[in-house]
């Protein structure tokens, strides 16, 4: 395959989490690609909505692929959080039974933790269970102890995998939708509605979009179903109550409603999982809210009283299949990946690596620039030193989670600046606490004028 | 790590009248801490009459109230983008600025930091979550008053308190007309004749009985649903307004030393005002929602008093401190304990809401003796004040609140 200019080696299509793992992995292989992402923002489809969990894939079945990617996207973030400043907050899981079943089943979720080479997972009684979470409800009759789950920033780790592509000599096009697309002579020829584009091999990672997109070269193979998640996020205030991931004993389907802490300080409780046909439909509702924090107050009963910061919904990109839809297509020069669902956080930087064989295996070798750049983002977590505690940011901005203005001012600037109001919360986590900009969105405004897209109803005053 | 007489946290109406107090009362090294980027509080972004009559019995807009305020302590050290992010013992503040983090103590230690509006996701309402077009009175007032911005032409309010009357005027006086006013409840929640004033003056309609369902449209707000007698209906609008249910900003103090008072969402105060750690005292609208910024400003003026009392040694440090029993339907009472030894109680004011609607005899007892009452009738956010002079300190055991149907 030649290459000609302006044409990419890469189209990456989707820009979620794992098609900017995806993109790095190309980028940091020297690959000339490009993402092309439909939304105002990268992250904003079902990654926006994920629960922030470092997965050791204890419960991924046996010999899958989800299993093999999970590990390897594990080991991976472990081996280059620290250049690129991403938290870990290291809880561990406890997965806990509830009934007398749940309880029996605990040892067949132990084999299999062992089974899938998960090291340090062992059974406590309910002795043991409280002294390690002595806030748990006493209806828990004992517990899995999974050492190696921890928690992360749901949205920093991709953010700071697109910036590095970025660094590297990745592109990435944002409000760029990929309309259809036509293999001829040896180059894929996307239309996009900002005008088309040539690549020589297309990755489909467009999540939610995964099937349909995917009809661009082949009838899908797969068909996605989105599956709705609630999350309820509690004050800060709860944070002392909960220091460990709770999980419930997962089933075939889903893996539960989980409570944990958050790395921004506050506890999450959720996912629900609701099958529907809308791609973008995250609406929440008061009842199924009202259940979740039911649920959590069963859990950890001293979360009673405790106020809600937030509640969101997201999508899991489901297939009828269980495990991860990844594989090349040689003779269509693409590779689909798809059906990457609760695990796809922990699992994309395996997967940009898995991603990255398939392509060398199917097209061309590639290698391993020498020296990449290290774009290194700013920390969010309070775990770690974050702006206003070290100054020479401005002051604090939003006062619910201690955000400055230089955060807010360099979140709009750079390589990949927030364009969007999501966006630039997903970058600083202004809006995002207790008051929900009932203090700062004033100065939010103030600071973004003029860079953000806002509604036609919204403008300068007359 | 820089020490002071006393340290204020909050420059709004509770705090800038303690600062002036403080001086009047010869207390010179006073550091007011205030994080936004002017003193005031919510009356700067209120443009409407009704701000700080109790205190200085003039009839002031929000602003001019706040600049009055502020021009009352002009020659007091004011730092404004100071955050309070830590609440320790002994006075011991971590206060963020520009410079980074720093340490400031004092020898007493105001905490004022106000009230804010309930926001859609603690409302738990439903809906689609779309990034613009829902948002509180405050962000509202902040956005066309602070920064010209108008965020909205037709938009629906939710509620019927005070604050959703100074929505109204707010947005009038932007040229935008709202869709309507909704209340779950069969009455407007701000006394009448509100929602005669709306309907007349304003040409909104006032829909009483009427419940929020959920929210439409995903990137702005299309419309809500709405559930009136009975039936599911559709409002056209492109944004909501979340007035009131205030709450104490209370953040701080949750995550702090000091007690709190669930029933208020406040700290627990004496009746000097201060908290369970004697070096804090509190005032203002932290200590319960919601009271006018009069009543706000004179409670600040109370609590510098008693500072300037501590720190010449005149306000000896609490032996007992006997809690103010409260039963329901009574949510709570303030203070939430009389500290013995202390002074007379002769401007003693108890403040005590209900949790729900209630009628009956209000009765304050010492030491089981009935002191005081009065028949009430009680509404959630009506204020209930009782005169506490006669609680006599001496040989006190203890104090109670009752709320007893008739």
């Amino acid at each position: 395959m030649s290459v000609t200019q302006g044409d990419f080696q890469v189209a990456v299509i989707g820009g979620g989490v794992v098609g900017c793992a995806v993109l790095r992995a190309f980028a940091l292989a020297g690959a000339r690609a490009v993402l092309l992402e439909r939304g105002l923002d990268i992250l904003s489809g079902a990654s926006k909505g994920n629960s922030a969990l470092l997965h050791t894939g204890y419960d991924a079945p046996t010999g899958s692929l989800e299993l093999d990617c999970v590990r390897e996207g594990y080991d991976a973030y472990l081996d280059i959080r620290e250049r690129l400043n991403l938290p870990l907050i290291e809880t561990s899981a406890l997965l806990v039974a509830w009934t007398e079943e749940e309880h029996a089943s605990l040892s067949g979720h132990l084999e299999h933790a062992t089974a899938n080479e998960v090291e340090g997972v062992i059974a406590l009684d309910r002795h043991e269970l409280f002294r390690r979470a002595p806030g748990l409800s006493s209806q828990a009759r004992g517990a899995l102890l999974i050492p190696g789950e921890h928690i992360i920033d749901p949205w920093s780790p991709p953010l700071a995998y697109a910036f590095q592509a970025i660094a590297n000599g990745a592109i990435v096009k944002r409000r760029c939708e990929v309309l259809s697309g036509e293999l001829n002579g040896g180059q894929w020829h996307l239309q996009t509605n900002q005008g088309p584009l040539r690549a020589d091999v297309v990755v489909n990672c467009a999540g939610l979009f995964g099937d349909l997109v995917e009809s661009i070269a082949r009838t899908p193979p797969f068909r996605i179903t989105p599956r709705k998640g609630q999350f309820l996020v509690f004050d800060k205030s709860a944070a002392p109550l909960v220091d460990t991931i709770i999980l419930p004993v997962p089933t075939k389907t889903t893996k539960g409603v989980l409570v944990a802490p958050t790395a921004f300080g506050n506890v999450l409780v959720g996912p629900t999982a609701e099958e529907q046909d809308d791609r973008e439909d995250t609406a929440v509702d008061q009842a199924t809210l009202e259940a979740l924090y039911k649920r959590a107050v069963e859990i950890v009963p001293a979360l009673k009283d405790q106020p809600v910061t937030a509640t969101y919904a997201g999508l899991r990109p489901a297939t009828q299949f269980r495990d991860y839809q990844i594989e090349a297509i040689a003779e269509r020069q693409w590779i689909t990946v798809s059906g990457i669902r609760s695990t796809g956080l922990t699992g994309a930087l395996g997967i940009g690596a898995h991603v990255r064989r398939l392509y060398e295996k199917a097209f061309a070798p590639l290698a391993d620039i020498s020296d990449p750049v290290w774009t290194p983002v700013p920390n969010l977590a309070e775990t770690r030193p974050r702006p206003y505690q070290q100054g020479g940011s401005g002051e604090i901005v939003c006062h619910c989670e201690w955000v400055t203005r230089g955060e807010i001012e360099a979140a709009l600037e750079g390589p990949l600046p927030a364009i969007s109001l999501g966006g630039l919360k997903r970058r600083t986590r202004c809006m995002m606490g207790r008051c929900q900009g009932f203090y700062c969105t004033w100065r939010v405004a103030q600071l973004a004028a003029g860079r953000l897209q806002v509604p036609a109803t919204a403008g300068a005053a007359a | 790590m820089s020490r002071h007489d006393a340290l204020i946290v909050g420059g709004g109406p509770a705090g800038l009248s303690a600062a002036r107090a403080l001086r009047e009362a010869g207390v010179r090294d006073v550091v007011v801490l205030e994080r936004e980027t002017e003193a005031g509080g919510v009356p700067r972004h209120c443009h409407h009459p009704g701000f700080g009559f109790e205190q200085f019995h003039w009839p002031y807009s929000g602003p001019a109230y706040a600049r009055r305020l502020r021009r009352d302590v002009n020659d007091m050290e004011l730092r404004i983008g100071a955050s309070v992010v830590a609440l320790r013992p002994n006075g011991e503040l971590d206060v963020v600025t520009d410079n980074g983090l720093e340490t400031m103590t004092g020898k007493v230690v105001l905490l004022a930091t106000g009230i804010r509006e309930t926001p859609r996701a603690a409302r738990l309402i439903s809906g689609d979550r779309p990034p613009w077009g829902v948002l509180t009175t405050g962000a509202l007032q902040q956005l066309l008053h602070l920064v010209d911005l108008r965020p909205c032409r037709r938009p629906i309010i939710v509620g019927s308190e005070w604050v959703s009357f100074s929505a109204l005027l707010t947005l009038r006086r932007a040229g935008i007309k709202p869709v309507a006013m909704i209340e779950e409840e069969d009455r407007i929640t701000a006394p009448r004749p509100g929602d005669l004033i709306a309907r007349l003056l304003f040409g909104v309609p006032v829909l009483t009985r009427t419940r929020l369902l959920g929210i439409l449209g995903r990137e702005t707000v299309e419309a809500v649903e709405i559930e009136r007698n009975g039936r599911r209906e559709r409002l056209a609008g492109d944004a909501v307004v979340l007035t009131g249910r205030f709450v104490p900003e209370a953040a701080l103090l949750r995550a702090s030393h000091l007690a709190m008072d669930p029933g208020s969402g406040g700290p627990v105060i004496d009746q000097h005002w201060r908290c369970s750690d004697p070096t804090y005292f509190a005032a203002g609208n932290l200590l319960r929602p919601v009271e006018t910024s009069g009543v706000v400003g004179l409670e600040g003026e109370a609590a510098g008093r008693s500072m300037a009392a501590a720190l010449a040694g005149r306000l000896e440090s609490p032996l007992r401190r006997i809690p103010v029993q409260a039963s329901p339907p009574l949510r709570y009472v303030t203070p939430q304990v009389i500290s013995v030894p202390g002074d007379p109680p002769n401007n003693l004011l108890f403040r005590a809401r209900v949790d729900r609607p209630a009628r009956g005899m209000l009765r304050l007892l010492r030491n089981g003796e009935e002191v005081w009452q009065r028949k009430i009738v009680a509404l959630p956010e009506r204020r209930i004040r009782l005169p506490g002079k006669s609680v006599s300190l001496d040989g006190i055991e203890s104090v109670e609140v009752r709320l007893d149907p008739m």
